[in-house]
């Protein structure tokens, strides 16, 4: 529950960053809230032999609407976004997700950026970036959520590749987010989430693959009309989930259709 | 006055400002100059040969003072950790354990080696670097398959894996069975889980070379019991070992025993010549701190077709873990509680302790009670299902009414109203509409479910009548009351606290029997320098048992005090009336002296002829019995079939723990101990790999704890029997909320899932479980 020894330096900008990244070498880390990474070092399954701590550089807590987009800081923290009033406006369900983050502390320090960054499927905002066909902005370039979540904990970024910000596109229609855990701080045994975008549905899944998920024979069977229970009938060629110690493998995969049909009766029903 | 009546009074506990405010004094605020810090290296094998350490870079590593492995502890510590008889006597064999493994680890987190170090980053940087060749074993982790014959051992200089096999019979069990209607069966589980208490175990051994003398902080339930053993083992007489315990945050049982890592610090102390200093981080604490429960039942119940209970027979198989705990036969009153508050015509049972390749097992919160109250409350339940009787008139019917009541092993209900606490409850909750409810509801597809506790329990720890011939000990308590010249008063007894809110209560219990203000008295406890030796709190006995030896103290300083006031009104003691802490011959009030006049007259001169100066007092209490709480929980659920997922819509709660010190501190036990219940029924579960014996809940992410926002409302409420035992007429309440409440949470499952033609439901209820039974049933 102590951490092994490491490095520790506060850049002023993104450029000192990519430049300290370089100089540590492949066992450096970035970190800003540390709601993930502290603890995995906390149990040195994580010995990163120097801490690159960007949360001292300008310009990465901004929130701003652009055209059709908005466009999120990476130093954006949870409470934040409950707090944001553009979020609000332009991407309540991003606001719903933040509600249902941890506890206070975690909302208090944990960001987005770091969300993205460590790619975790059970990650909720990285579910909502694949299905929402977000952008990924970095000091190098700009990736698209679907090209971005390789495999467990593994995203496409480079070693010296800083994210600065997430792009949603303004998604205003009718949403909802169903979130199924054991207790109210955990992570999500199963999460679907769906938003209404022009006509037809999008879909996604939190922690029920090694990536995060988008739902998409679930949106092709309600674009071609099907009912939600129908529609939630085909969420299983969309995930691939794993047994572990809070449930079977069998089990999400039932509640992933469960929660799918409730979640679209939700969304529908609250218009 | 003011101090009338502080008994019964709902005052706010002395000890929270000083806690909330964060001045508390737990054992990581303990530093001393020049102190060294201590990291163990622990056995990731559950079951492996060490065919060698290789300390050497560890010991080159920065800030290192020493490695040190069981060869350097044989010569310092002398004897192995301790056993108690507990419930089992006659063990089939109790193997020796050193507090480190030399040949054979055998659990995961069995230390193999620590590092001294200068810090402790310094100690944990260094601990990595300690390099052991382990050969790995087979890992025995399935009871039934460790009994038989052939089967891989535990340790391999053992003949098998069996502790204890001990038979408890009561009665003519073939003639209550021949007299039944029917005879049920199950298979009722009792997962292991862990006591996780807030503070985790921590100690600082100061070893002084000169005089061969010793000081231990560390965080525990019993410091008399740590002196007596580690002092022991380290050749430190009781006289020169001190074992301060000051804040402690939380026991639930699993500290109640003397550790390995007190051995390892105190002779690292020894050996290195510096303070040292050990604190258990949390992945330390679920794997090596001992685990609660870890038992199967085997059942079956003989009974009538209108409800009467005849027979019961059970045996319990009791995971030891590859040790014994030093309590572990404790949990086996489960078998002489396993008839809970009901008449029985016969009872048979057998207990079967088997050790395997993990931690030890020993008391936790309830410590056999839960087990047997889940037992006999499942079981009551399966008998009212098989009958289509409602599952409180099955109860009813069979209630114990007469007090004292001798069970059928001969245990004496000291007094009880079981009938009453059950009505309550009822009326409480409204159980005809909650039922009337239920059918509505069932007619929609929707299950809920009503579950009923009605429990008794055994508790003040104990009497030495009792206690003499199973562990060879009379558990009495102790009490030094002194009341000081100027009239404040200092208690300081053998018990200590670890949430028990003793500062208060006990100052309640002075307050009252000697007629002074509650400000003015002050409990201490927890230090073996300044206290007399006390067995320490557990098992519900700190008020029954703890608090009579403080007012057998206060009763031999009111005597005196009378003395003083006769001489001092120049009457006979005869004639001196006590009224409310003020003294005064018969008919004259208006001329009366305080307290703490007496007191100042006690240390001055013109004392009456022989009269020993001063006004203090030493008693130990012996209690004549057992205390015996009972009460009824009533809890309702309502169960998700599609999801499996389990809502608590009701908790009620009727207790009777006898006359009440404090309903503040009544309330804040039940509270507690009932979530630690609901938690056991639908959250917690210690989980190790069947085949290799690693543990898979080894953080607090794996292991759910539950939070506030899981539990439901508690709707508390208590009926008042007072115990005929001791002259408070207390019982105790610190165990409880946890023996009632899994099975309430239980049969109420149960109770839902009816429909789907289920029986039994096993702990926890996972909506996971709960989805592939209702599955099963549909199909």
């Amino acid at each position: 529950m102590i951490t092994a020894a490491f490095e520790y330096a506060r850049p002023g900008s993104v450029d000192e960053a990519q430049s300290l990244l370089t100089k540590y070498g492949a066992d450096a880390k970035l970190i800003a809230g540390g709601q993930s990474l502290i603890p995995l070092m906390r149990l040195r399954l994580s010995q990163p032999t120097a801490l690159i701590d960007i949360q001292g550089i300008p310009g990465l807590k901004e929130v701003r609407r652009d055209d059709g987009f908005v466009e999120i800081g990476a130093l954006v923290r949870h409470v934040d976004i409950q707090r944001n009033a553009t979020l609000r406006e332009t991407l309540p369900l991003l606001v719903e997700m933040a509600n249902d983050v941890g506890d206070s502390q975690v909302r208090n320090l944990g960001t987005i950026g770091g969300v993205i960054a460590h790619g975790d499927a059970a990650g909720d905002y990285n579910s909502l970036a694949l299905m929402l066909d977000a952008e990924i902005v970095t000091n190098k370039r700009r990736h698209q959520a679907r090209d971005f979540f390789r495999d467990i904990f593994t995203t496409a970024l480079e070693h010296d590749e800083v994210v600065t910000a997430v792009r949603f596109p303004v998604s205003t229609g009718r949403f909802a987010y169903t979130k199924f855990r054991r207790r109210l701080y955990d992570w999500a045994i199963a999460g679907v989430a769906v938003q209404e975008s022009g006509s037809s549905w999008r879909v996604g899944y939190v922690n029920l693959a090694r990536t995060p998920r988008r739902g998409a024979a679930v949106e092709r069977a309600l674009a071609g009309g099907a009912s939600a229970a129908d529609a939630a009938a085909q969420s299983g060629s969309d995930i691939d989930p794993t047994g572990d110690v809070r449930a079977t493998a069998e089990y999400k995969r039932h509640l992933a259709e469960v929660l799918t049909a409730r979640t679209l009766q939700q969304a529908t029903m609250a218009a | 006055m003011a101090v009338t009546s502080m008994i019964g009074a709902r005052i706010q506990r002395r000890e929270d400002p000083k806690l909330i405010t964060g001045h508390g004094n737990f054992i990581d605020d303990v530093s001393l100059v020049n102190m060294a810090h201590m990291s163990v290296v622990r056995s990731p094998h559950a079951h492996a040969r060490i065919r060698s350490i290789d300390t050497s870079r560890a010991l080159a590593s920065k800030g290192v003072v020493a490695v040190l492995t069981a060869a350097d502890f044989k010569g310092v510590i002398l004897g192995p950790l301790p056993v108690t008889n507990s419930f089992v006597a006659d063990k089939k064999q109790v193997p020796e354990q050193f507090p480190i493994a030399a040949e054979e680890a055998v659990y995961a987190g069995e230390p193999v080696a620590v590092v001294i170090a200068d810090d402790r980053y310094l100690a944990d940087d260094a601990a990595q670097l300690v390099s052991v060749d382990y050969e790995p074993l087979p890992a025995v982790m399935d009871l039934e398959k460790a009994m038989e014959p052939g089967s891989p051992l535990v340790k391999s200089d053992r003949p098998d894996n069996i502790g204890w096999d001990a038979a408890f019979p009561a009665g003519d069990i073939d003639a209550a069975f021949a007299e039944a209607d029917f005879v049920l069966k199950e298979r009722i589980g009792q997962q292991r889980v862990f006591p996780t208490a807030m503070e985790t175990r921590g100690c600082v051994a100061d070893y002084v070379p000169y005089d061969n003398r010793c000081t231990l902080w560390t965080s525990t339930q019993v410091p008399h019991f740590i002196r007596l053993f580690v002092g022991g083992a380290l050749g430190v007489p009781e006289s020169q070992f001190r074992v301060v315990s000051h804040d402690v945050g939380g026991g639930f049982g699993a500290k109640l025993r003397p550790y390995p890592e007190e051995y390892l610090a105190t002779a690292a102390s020894k050996i290195t010549e510096r303070p040292v200093k050990w604190i258990e981080d949390r992945t330390e604490s679920l794997q090596a701190t001992t685990h609660g429960r870890g038992q199967i039942f085997d059942v079956e119940v003989a009974a009538k077709r209108d409800g009467t209970l005849l027979g019961l027979k059970f045996t319990q198989l009791l995971d030891i873990g590859a040790y014994h705990g030093v309590f572990s036969a404790f949990q086996v009153v489960a078998c002489l509680l396993g008839g809970g508050c009901y008449e029985w015509k016969a009872i048979n049972a057998r207990s079967i302790g088997i050790f395997t390749n993990r931690m030890s097992t020993d008391p936790y919160r309830g410590a056999g009670r839960p087990e047997a109250t889940h037992l006999v409350e499942r079981v009551v339940d399966l008998v009212a299902r098989e009958i289509g009787m409602d599952p409180a008139e099955v109860r009813r019917k069979n209630f114990i009414t007469a007090f004292p009541h001798t069970n059928n092993f001969g245990l004496v209900y000291d007094s009880g109203e079981y009938e009453k606490s059950l009505d309550r409850a009822m009326a409480n909750i409204d159980y005809p509409a909650l039922r009337k409810r239920q059918e509505e509801l069932r007619a929609q597809g929707r299950y809920t479910g009503i579950g009923f506790s009605t429990y008794v329990e055994i508790c003040g720890l104990g009497p030495s009548s009792a206690t003499a011939p199973a562990a060879g000990i009379a558990l009495v308590e102790s009490s030094m009351v002194r009341v000081h010249p100027a009239g404040s008063v200092t208690v300081s007894v053998g018990t200590h606290a670890h949430g028990q809110s003793h500062e208060t209560t006990f100052a309640q219990i002075v307050a009252d029997t000697l007629g002074v203000p509650y400000d003015s008295v002050e409990i201490r406890h927890g230090d073996t320098g300044d206290t007399p030796f006390g067995y320490g709190t557990y098992g519900s006995r700190s008020l029954a048992v703890g608090g009579m030896a403080i007012m057998a103290s206060c009763h031999k300083v009111v005597e005196k005090a009378k003395k003083l006031a006769a001489h001092a009104f120049e009457a006979s003691e005869e004639d001196i009336v006590v009224d409310h802490g003020r003294y005064f011959v018969r008919g004259n009030p208006g001329e009366a002296k305080a307290l703490a006049e007496l007191a100042f007259a006690s240390y001055g001169a013109g004392l009456p002829e022989g009269m020993e100066h001063g006004l203090e007092a030493v008693s130990y209490f012996d209690p004549p019995n057992f205390v015996w709480p009972f009460g009824c929980h009533i809890c309702a659920v309502e169960v998700d079939p599609e999801t499996g997922a389990v809502s608590i819509d009701r908790y009620v709660a009727v207790d009777d723990c006898g006359n009440v010190i404090n309903p503040m501190v009544v309330d804040g036990q039940l509270h507690g101990g009932i979530a630690q219940g609901i938690s056991q029924a639908l959250f917690e579960e210690v989980q190790y790999d069947d085949a290799t014996g690693q543990m898979l809940t080894g953080t607090m992410l794996d292991y759910l704890i539950p939070t506030m926002a899981e539990m439901p409302h508690f709707e508390l409420d208590r009926t008042v029997t007072p115990s005929p035992t001791n002259e408070l007429g207390v019982k105790g309440i610190g165990e409880a909320g946890t023996i009632a409440s899994s099975i309430a949470v239980i049969n109420a499952i149960t109770d839902a899932l009816a429909p789907f033609g289920i029986k039994h439901v096993e702990m926890p209820a996972r909506p996971d479980r709960l989805w592939s039974m209702i599955k099963e049933a549909r199909a």
